[in-house]
């Protein structure tokens, strides 16, 4: 079964232009001029049940108004949506019991009462019952160790243990979709690791579906087997993350130090026939670019021993941040 | 349902709870206000024993009455509607399953029951120590058309209140406005000048707005200055009002949803 369905989907926004000057405000008070702006354009996104899937993208990519849209927040200029099986807009109240969503940037919690108050009230909102309560948010407390907070008022938290709570508060009632904006936006290595447990967690148990946007990729390395780079409002890539490595990666560089200095003619003498290309960064001190998956490191030190001593030597593979950097650098359509 | 809005009211009790200083110095404040206009009132009377109808003990209570009530239809759910809809929090609130305008109508319930309770009585109790406030017996069946009246009052009051603060929607800075409608709604409402004393040709328009219907019909009742008739007429229309504000509330909610942009991402 799907989670999202979305076939041609498009958002466009006016924007209003003020013209310059005294007289340019005056004239802007009886004829306003707007541009139209296409913030997604078209996109085709069909996201199944128990999936966890990245949505990355620049700022102002568009990912937050897809995000609006899916949620049932802004309603789709064109293009049809089915969420959960529901036309999110159209059918909000009925809808929105069946997803569960944190902002980053805006707390859902009630800032003045204890983060307790505001569960107890989002229990009654999404009317769950108590036995069914009990059980459910104890288990998640515990798990995402919140229990010494709750009788706190949020505005006393910390942003780690605001985001916790944040979560908490978006599984009072067991969504089976749950979309993440930014959740990890500031917090420390332990927090985001405590935080990417709980949602590996929650899905393999419950088959919750994550759509998840973020800028922080090793979110996306940890939780995600699915990504969809968004870029000017089209999506440029949907498919597995390590086909995105191999696809989009340059394969590997090697930094080598040698015992003695060598002309990079030599260097590419020895490795003549390889897909190995040289730079010389400094006296004694080269990179070698493994251009292709078909050569090893072996082998390139295996062409350079004897004759050539090795000092020291350090191995890089792109990261994924690289990757997707030079995809929007590039701008490739990718189908 | 029910229960969903009952802990709204709830929460908002809670809230109110945690500021409470805030009401301590309204207190001070809304007794300043009576005494002002008490002292005001009995400077116009002079001599007299009547003016407009009214006596100057039933002055008195009709300013006291006037500004206790207001403690409980008064709220700021425009500010906060602006604000929501500027800073962009809507967008949490259109992720719950619930009407957002409701919800705000009951906080607002919420708020003014606080104040009622926990201001207006203990200030009505203190007001009639100090001035010769006459209130009706505690059995009297004024007592009754009051509080519905006072209900009426608060519901139209919230609702232009929620019409103000929707209209953040399309403009985005209403401030002004705000504060625009704060001063219309007091002057028009009866709380500085009881409706009567207008000259003839603005009660008669004052009689086709809805604002007179928010603090000086409840006043009326309570100071025993109308008949039964005149007491149903004045419910009556309230009734209407609250149910004719139902439409562009509607209208503009719907339009809003539409043309919604949150604002900050």
């Amino acid at each position: 079964m799907l989670s999202i369905d979305a076939r041609n989907l498009t958002k466009e926004f006016k924007v209003y232009q003020s013209r310059s000057g005294l007289l340019g405000a005056f004239r802007d008070l009886l004829d306003r001029k707007y541009r139209v702006i296409r913030a997604v354009n078209g996109i085709n996104l069909q996201i199944k049940q128990g999936e966890i899937v990245g949505y990355i993208g620049e700022n102002g990519a568009g990912k937050s108004t897809t995000i609006k849209m899916l949620t049932g927040i802004l309603q789709p200029t064109s293009g049809e949506l089915r969420v959960n099986g529901y036309d999110p807009h159209r059918q909000r109240e009925a809808f929105v019991r069946t997803i569960g969503v944190v902002f980053g940037q805006r707390s859902q919690l009630w800032w003045d009462i204890a983060v307790k108050e505001s569960f107890r009230l989002l229990q009654k909102v999404y009317r769950v019952p108590e036995d069914q309560y009990q059980k459910h948010m104890t288990r998640v407390i515990e798990v995402l160790e919140i229990g010494s907070l709750i009788d706190q008022p949020v505005r006393k938290l910390s942003l780690g243990q605001r985001m916790r709570c944040e979560l908490a508060a978006a599984l009072i009632h067991q969504p089976s979709l749950l979309f993440l904006d930014e959740p990890t936006i500031g917090l420390d290595v332990l927090v985001k690791e405590n935080i990417r447990r709980f949602l590996r967690e929650i899905n393999q148990e419950y088959g919750t579906t994550i759509l998840l946007t973020t800028h922080d990729l090793s979110d996306i390395e940890a939780l995600c087997n699915r990504v969809i780079i968004l870029d000017k409002g089209n999506i440029i890539y949907d498919g597995h993350l390590e086909q995105l490595r191999t696809k989009w990666g340059d394969g590997k560089r090697v930094f080598l130090e040698l015992e003695r200095d060598f002309p990079l003619s030599i260097l590419e003498e020895k490795t003549g026939g390889l897909p190995i290309t040289w730079e010389k960064r400094g006296p004694k001190i080269f990179t070698a670019y493994l251009t292709s998956k078909e050569v090893s490191v072996s082998n390139l030190i295996a062409h350079l021993l004897p004759e050539i001593a090795i000092k020291e030597m350090e191995i890089k593979e792109a990261t994924t941040e690289e990757i997707v950097r030079k995809i929007y650098q590039e701008g490739m359509v990718h189908a | 349902m029910l229960k969903m809005y009952l802990s709204l009211i709830r929460i908002r009790f809670l809230m109110m709870l945690a500021y409470r200083v805030n009401y301590y110095s309204g207190i001070v404040i809304y007794s300043l206000n009576i005494g002002v206009y008490y002292f005001l009132w009995m400077a116009i009377y002079g001599d007299g024993q009547s003016l407009g109808g009214l006596t100057p003990g039933q002055m008195a209570t009709y300013i006291a009455i006037a500004w206790m009530s207001r403690a409980f239809y008064f709220n700021n759910l425009d500010r906060e509607i602006a604000q929501e809809i500027r800073d962009g929090t809507v967008a949490i609130e259109l992720i719950r399953p619930y009407h957002y305008l409701m919800v705000k109508l009951f906080q607002g319930f919420g708020e003014g029951l606080f104040r009622l309770l926990l201001f207006s009585l203990p200030g009505m109790v203190l007001v009639s120590l100090i001035f010769p406030i006459s209130l009706p017996g505690m059995m009297d069946s004024s007592w009754f058309y009051f509080s519905l009246s006072l209900l009426g009052g608060f519901l139209i009051n919230a609702q232009l209140n929620i019409l103000t603060g929707l209209l953040a929607f399309f403009i985005l800075n209403n401030q002004g406005l705000i504060r625009a409608k704060r001063v219309l709604v007091d002057l028009l409402s009866g709380l500085t000048l009881p409706i009567h004393f207008y000259p003839e040709w603005a009660q008669g328009i004052l009689s086709f707005l809805p604002f007179q219907a928010i603090s000086y019909s409840p006043n009326m009742i309570l100071i025993g200055g109308w008949s039964g008739h005149e007491i149903g007429q004045a419910l009556l229309i309230q009734g209407i009002w609250v149910i004719l504000l139902c439409l562009p509330i509607q209208l503009l909610w719907t339009r809003a949803r539409k043309t919604l942009i949150v604002q900050g991402g």
